[in-house]
C-alpha cells in the first residue's frame, strides 16, 4: 500500500508561491521516494527550476516519513535555514503537507497531487483497489471492490457499458463486475449475485463529514 | 393493474406494444416537445422521455413528461441515478406521480465522463437495481428507503433497460432475474440489430421463465445513415451491429429507405420470438419517421383501451 501522488505542473507552484522570494523545500523519504515524485532528485530539480525563475532556495531536506510526528524534530534541526525562508513547499503526500504545516509558522504550499492510496499491480503500474467507504462490501463481492473499482460504484453491476471485460469509460479499464463474476464463479459461489444488494450506508463514508476515530491502546 | 397507465394496459391486454423516444430540449422551449407528442400519439402506446442522456444537460425528464401529457401521451419517465441521490430520486418519484405520470423507468446512466460536464461528481448513492426496490417499496408498502410512510398512493408502473449486448452474456439473464425480484414490471432491451444473439437471450429469459413475469420490448435505433450504422458498431458500447447491416447501408441508393427497410425486418422478427411484448423504438433526433416504421412493421392502428 502506498500514497499514490503526482506533481503538479510548475506554473500551478509558482503561482501559489506568488510573492514569496525565499523558499524552503521539503521532500519524503517513503511514498514521494517510491514513485518519483518527492524524493531527493526531485527535491534537487525542484530546487533548480526554482532558481531559474529568480527564487532564492534557503535550503532543503528529505524527511524519511514526511506525515510522521518526527517531522517536529527535523525542522527544528532545520530552523535556521527555515526561518530565513519566506514559506515551505513540500514534495510529499497531503499527509505530510498537513504535518508540516501544523508545526511550521509560515505559510507551507503543496507540489503534489494525492490521487489514492495504491497497489503497486505490476512494476510501476499501481492501481485504487479501496475507496475507505467504512463499510467493506467484499465479502460478497469476491474480494474485488466495486465501490473503487467500478466507474458507478455499482452493488448489483455489471451496467450495460460492460463489454469484453472492459469498461465503458475507457479500454484500459478491467470491468469490476467482470471480475467480480469470474472470481465468484471460480469460488462456486455464483448465488451470491442472485441477492438484491440494497442502498448502502454511505454515513461512514466522507459524505458523513469527516472521520475520526478514538482508539483504546 | 399497478398504475393503469395505457402502457400497462396495452401489456396486460396481451396486445403487442410499441413505445417511442423523445429527448427534451436543451433549452426551455416548450413546442418542440408538444409537436412530437402530438405526432407520435396514434402511433405509441407510451413515449419514453430521456434524462439527461448521454449525461448531457437538457430540460428534466418530468418536466418533458407533463409537456407530452398535455398532448394526451402515456409518458414514461426515465431517471438515472447518475445525477441525484436518494432524497431527489424519491422527491421527484411523487413529484412525477403527482402530475399524473404513472410509468418511470429506472437506469445508472451514462457515465458523466461521456457528456458535456465530464468534471462533474457523478453521484451513483443507489444503482439502477436499487431505484426499481426503491418504487416497489413506495408503491406496495407506501415506505420511503428509509422506512417511513408516504402520505397518498404511489400507483407506478415501473421499467428498467437491459443490455442483452453486454458482457458477460450469460449473466445478463441472472441480473435480468435480479431486476424481475426487486420489482421490475417491464423491460426496454438495448438496440437490436444482430436478431440470433437476441434470440439466444430471450432463449435463456423463456427458460427461466422470465419472460412470464415482466414485460419486454425489444429495443430498436432507426439507421439514418451508413455513418450512423458504423458509428453504432464502433463508438457505441454494448451495441452490436453486423457487418451484412453495413453492407446493405453502403449498397443503398437511399440510405434512409434501407434503414428503415432494415428496421421493418428487425421488428418482423422480434414479433416472432417468444417472450417478446412489445418493440421501443429509438429514433432520437429523426422521430418523424416513427409513424412509418409503426405502419410498415403493421402495428397501426394502437389498440384504445
Amino acid at each position: 500500500m502506498i500514497t499514490v501522488t503526482n506533481q503538479k505542473p510548475l506554473e500551478e507552484v509558482t503561482e501559489s508561491l506568488g510573492q514569496c522570494q525565499r523558499v524552503y523545500i521539503i521532500g519524503c523519504g517513503t511514498c514521494a521516494t517510491m514513485l518519483h515524485t518527492g524524493g531527493k532528485s526531485e527535491v534537487l530539480e525542484m530546487k533548480r527550476q526554482l532558481e531559474e525563475s529568480g527564487k532564492q532556495v534557503t535550503g532543503w531536506m528529505v524527511i524519511p516519513t514526511a506525515c510522521d510526528a518526527l517531522t517536529r524534530e527535523a525542522l527544528a534541526e532545520e530552523a535556521a535555514d527555515v526561518a530565513k525562508a519566506d514559506c515551505i513547499l513540500v514534495m510529499s503526500c497531503a499527509f505530510g503537507v498537513q504535518t508540516v504545516s501544523l508545526y511550521a509558522d509560515i505559510a507551507v504550499y503543496p507540489v503534489l497531487n494525492t490521487l489514492f492510496i495504491g497497489k503497486e499491480e505490476s512494476p510501476g503500474h499501481f492501481i485504487e483497489v479501496c475507496a475507505q467507504c467504512g463499510n467493506c462490501v467484499l465479502a460478497r463481492t469476491a474480494g474485488i471492490c466495486p465501490i473503487i473499482r467500478c466507474a458507478k460504484s455499482l452493488q448489483n453491476g455489471p451496467c450495460g457499458g460492460s463489454v469484453e471485460g472492459k469498461c465503458e469509460v475507457s479500454p484500459d479499464i478491467p470491468c469490476a463486475w467482470q471480475l467480480i463474476i469470474e472470481r465468484l464463479g471460480e469460488l462456486g459461489q455464483m448465488d451470491v449475485l442472485e441477492e438484491v444488494v440494497p442502498p448502502k450506508d454511505w454515513d461512514t463514508s466522507p459524505s458523513g463529514g469527516p472521520r475520526h476515530i478514538v482508539v483504546q491502546y | 393493474m399497478k398504475a393503469e397507465t395505457n402502457l400497462e394496459k396495452v401489456l396486460e391486454s396481451g396486445a403487442f406494444a410499441v413505445t417511442a423516444e423523445a429527448g427534451p430540449p436543451k433549452g426551455t422551449g416548450t413546442r418542440g416537445m408538444s409537436r412530437r407528442g402530438e405526432m407520435l400519439l396514434p402511433y405509441c402506446d407510451a413515449v419514453n422521455v430521456t434524462d439527461n442522456q448521454t449525461a448531457i444537460v437538457r430540460m428534466c425528464s418530468l418536466a418533458g413528461c407533463v409537456l407530452l401529457k398535455q398532448q394526451g401521451v402515456d409518458p414514461v419517465m426515465q431517471m438515472v441515478t447518475r445525477d441525484r441521490n436518494r432524497i431527489a430520486l424519491q422527491s421527484d418519484i411523487l413529484g412525477a406521480v403527482a402530475m399524473g405520470i404513472g410509468n418511470i423507468l429506472c437506469l445508472s446512466g451514462d457515465h458523466q465522463k461521456f457528456g458535456n460536464h465530464p468534471s462533474a461528481k457523478g453521484v451513483f448513492d443507489i444503482d439502477s437495481v436499487q431505484l426499481i426496490q426503491t418504487m416497489k417499496k413506495m408503491r406496495d408498502e407506501g415506505l420511503f428507503i428509509c422506512g417511513e410512510e408516504v402520505s397518498g398512493r404511489v400507483p407506478l408502473f415501473i421499467g428498467a433497460a437491459e443490455n442483452p449486448y453486454a458482457d458477460p452474456f450469460e449473466f445478463r439473464v441472472t441480473r435480468l432475474a435480479k431486476k424481475i425480484k426487486a420489482g421490475v414490471d417491464f423491460i426496454q432491451t438495448q438496440a437490436v440489430y444482430d436478431v440470433p444473439k437476441f434470440a439466444r437471450w430471450m432463449q435463456m429469459v423463456t427458460d427461466r421463465g422470465l419472460d412470464q413475469q415482466v414485460h419486454i420490448l425489444a429495443g430498436v435505433i432507426p439507421i439514418r445513415a451508413v455513418g450512423m450504422a458504423r458509428y453504432m458498431r464502433d463508438s457505441v458500447s454494448g451495441v452490436s451491429v453486423p457487418d451484412e447491416i453495413i453492407t446493405r447501408m453502403e449498397k443503398a441508393k437511399e440510405a434512409k429507405v434501407e434503414g428503415v427497410k432494415i428496421i421493418g425486418e428487425i421488428i418482423e422478427q422480434l414479433k416472432e420470438i417468444t417472450g417478446v411484448h412489445g418493440v421501443h423504438i429509438m429514433a432520437v433526433g429523426w422521430e418523424e419517421i416513427v409513424p412509418e416504421i409503426v405502419e410498415a412493421a403493421g402495428l397501426y392502428p394502437r389498440p384504445l383501451l
